[in-house]
């Protein structure tokens, strides 16, 4: 359980990041943040990079900025800075519900939120929460700064779009502006703060009467990636809350779960039903307070 | 650059040492600075026993490379006693509790629940939970330990005898 031996490298600001990224040629080079992911990889070998590029003292990568519409949180920033900030509590009330689920403090003391989005893992909480809520991503590199939607960037279990060459900067999380929003999270784990089996996050915003105007669901742990509900969002909308049984006979087919050593594919159906139902209700809760 | 000098700073004193790019934090505090209170178990982030303090919040140190810690604070276990090898009030009731019985998650224990009563002087029950939720015991069933973080917090606020 020792990594293999690579360079390392602490970088001064994202240009040098970037150029390091780019000058990489057959090499294998890794952008190291919080390392809670990387690190176990590297540990079981399923890493071996040749080079580490320290980003924790990129100071310009971390923190958290409200921009009206949106909060931009810088992708070096740490798990337990997003846990305790009101700013986020605030305004971001889902990732502030999902990251309590994330990992342990001591895990979330080192651990960031572009990290938690970069690898991909398919049951990791704050990727659940940032694609519900329509979250986009600024990667970087010396060919160029590109801007994208989560939704699509993660392709398998820790699989994602980045590239080789590319630097995830910052998350932007849109803001729903409505009065009557509400938001739910729950997940079961074999213990708090390990890797969910089944995650579900939901926000909710009604209308005049208590309509249902927009909704959005998503799953994780019942497919390779995390799954937003589109068909079950596209019932709930435009209905009033009654509507929801009904919605959530959709999921099934949303969702195709893999038997592996946590569960088994029927169990992760049966509780993904479970999780939604609960995280839609809270949602509903919420919004009518 | 494989191989690096660095300079940690390890409970209140500066120490140097020569280390391979690829060598945990904990590995280092433990076979080139000899500070073998800090227990390694699994080498990848899941039992809690290399638990150390990283600028005072409590992270895993095998899941940092010993060249990432230059520049921090690095509070172990040793740390938390006083320099005349008397006990901290904590590691006192683990004593009295009887929090303990191999011994091998107990360093990452106590600075679990130090840095919980630094955070919060009066957790509940649940609170300790949590704090302690990423430390695998496989001896006491926990009970004891929550009991002796909470017999800490009652001492300090002199509710407790």
């Amino acid at each position: 359980m020792k990594a293999a031996p690579f360079d390392y490298v602490r970088a001064a600001d994202v240009n040098e990041v970037c150029k390091l990224l780019a000058e990489a040629g057959q090499d294998e080079r890794k952008v190291i943040a919080g390392g809670q992911t990387l690190v176990p990889l590297m540990a079981m070998r399923m890493a071996r990079p040749d080079m580490l590029i320290d980003i924790n003292d990129v100071v310009e990568l971390a923190g958290i900025h409200d921009h009206g519409d949106h909060i931009a949180i810088g992708g070096c920033t740490r798990q337990r800075v997003i846990e305790r900030s009101d700013l986020i509590v605030e305004r971001l009330p889902l990732i502030s519900k999902a990251i309590r689920n994330v990992g342990h403090s001591q895990t979330r003391n080192r651990g960031t939120i572009g990290g938690s989005i970069v690898h991909g893992d398919p049951s990791a909480e704050l990727a659940l929460a940032a694609l519900v809520l329509d979250a986009r991503i600024i990667l970087k590199s010396i060919r160029g700064e590109e801007e994208l939607s989560l939704d699509g960037f993660f392709e398998a279990a820790m699989v994602t779009n980045i590239q080789p060459d590319q630097l995830l900067t910052e998350i932007r999380i849109p803001v729903w502006a409505g009065k009557k929003v509400g938001t739910g999270f729950h997940e079961t784990a074999s213990r708090q703060g390990d890797f969910a089996i089944v995650a579900a996050a939901a926000q909710l915003e009604l209308g005049t009467d208590d309509v249902i105007v927009r909704a959005a669901i998503t799953v994780g742990g019942v497919a390779p990636s995390p799954v937003r509900l589109r068909s079950v969002e596209k019932l709930l909308t435009g209905r009033s809350p009654e509507a929801i049984d009904q919605a959530l006979f959709q999921l099934d087919d949303e969702i195709d779960p893999d038997t592996d050593v946590h569960a088994t594919a029927d169990y992760r159906r049966r509780v993904a039903r479970a999780l939604v139902s609960r995280a839609v209700e809270d949602a509903l809760d919420e919004a009518q307070e | 650059m494989k191989e690096l000098q660095i300079t940690l700073s390890v409970n209140g004193e500066y120490k140097q040492a020569h280390v391979s790019t690829r060598m945990t934090l904990v590995d280092c505090l433990r076979d080139v600075l000899r500070l073998t209170g800090t227990h390694v178990g699994c080498e990848h982030g899941v039992c809690g026993a290399c638990s150390i303090l990283l600028d005072g919040e409590p992270v895993r140190s095998c899941l940092m490379f010993a060249v990432q810690a230059e520049g921090h604070q690095i509070t172990t276990v040793e740390g938390l006693a006083t320099k005349d090898g008397e006990l901290s009030d904590l590691q006192d009731s683990f004593w009295e509790c009887h929090a303990m019985q191999c011994g091998y998650c107990t360093p990452g224990m106590l600075i679990a629940g130090h840095a919980l009563l630094e955070d919060n002087p009066e957790p509940d029950d649940e609170e300790v939970r949590e704090a302690i939720s990423g430390n695998l015991c496989r001896c006491t069933g926990y009970q004891q330990i929550i009991e002796a973080v909470k017999l800490t917090a009652k001492r300090r606020s002199g509710t407790a005898a």
